[in-house]
């Protein structure tokens, strides 16, 4: 087997053990910090792809942001003096049996649909490309996510302050 | 054998299997969307390799992208709902919270 393929997967599972570390802890804390491996690994994944450019902006908005928002949120929800910081689950069972039909029916059609090839597989700076692309074909969608973001983050702040009563 | 798509496709669908259990097992919020989370990141996956092995455009890198923004605002605002609920109930089971209001 040649290096990049057993650096990919290291790297896939990487991603998969920490999603299933997130998916089946009983710590909701080692869930959080099990998102970061999961986070870092589909980074390394978009590498591989040839997307630096997202893989850049996978770390800075997955790890750098959500990330800590997600760790805030636990903080602030759960005492952390009470040892029990439990994460709990319920109906294990049918939701493994609806996960493994469903990921069987998903491998056997990726395995038997025949995909379209591009005619080389290239590997090229992004960056430049998808400025073009978000300044010309994407600009609507492009303003879009900017009213987008103003207004979660004035929902966000709305609904997270606490109400002062006269 | 030449890591291909079905490779990036399948380690997708691994993700975003995990995801679903999360979102479907989990009765604490914050796991719930921690599951969304994950969900969103395998539909990128499968974006960024068609985008690298099908089409060989980066249109695809461009939806991924517009993908992470939005999971930004929906993490925003999905976690100060959260925070609400925490300060109107003191609890953030999603099966206590069955009322709009106190």
């Amino acid at each position: 087997m040649e290096l990049a393929a057993v650096i990919f997967y290291l790297v896939a599972a990487l991603t998969v053990g920490s999603a299933a570390m997130v998916a089946f802890s009983r710590n909701i804390i080692y869930s959080a910090f099990s998102l970061l491996g999961a986070f870092a690994g589909v980074a390394g994944i978009y590498v591989f792809l040839g997307a630096d450019f997202v893989a850049a902006v996978q770390l800075l908005i997955y790890v750098g942001g959500i990330l800590v928002l997600i760790l805030f949120a636990v903080m602030l929800t759960h005492r952390i003096t009470d040892v029990k910081i439990t994460n709990r689950a319920a109906g294990k069972i049918p939701a493994l049996a609806i996960v493994g039909v469903l990921i069987g029916l998903l491998v056997q059609t990726i395995r038997q649909t025949p995909w379209a090839k591009a005619k080389e597989v290239l590997y090229t700076p992004t960056s430049a490309k998808i400025g073009d692309l978000f300044l010309e074909s994407y600009l609507l969608p492009f303003e879009l996510a900017s009213l987008v973001l103003l207004a979660a983050l004035i929902g966000a702040v709305v609904l997270a302050r606490k109400e002062i009563r006269e | 054998m030449a890591i291909g798509l079905n490779h990036y496709l399948i380690l997708g669908a691994i993700v975003f299997s995990l995801g679903l259990y999360t979102v479907l097992t989990r009765r604490n919020a914050i796991s719930v969307l921690m599951g969304v989370e994950l969900i969103l990141n395998s539909a990128n996956i499968n974006y960024v390799a068609f985008a690298h092995f099908s089409s060989g455009s980066v249109d695809g890198q461009v939806y991924a992208i517009f993908v992470i923004m939005l999971a930004a605002a929906e993490a925003a605002v999905g976690l100060a709902i959260v925070l609400a609920i925490f300060q109107l109930f003191r609890t953030i089971d999603v099966g206590a919270v069955e009322t709009l209001k106190e």
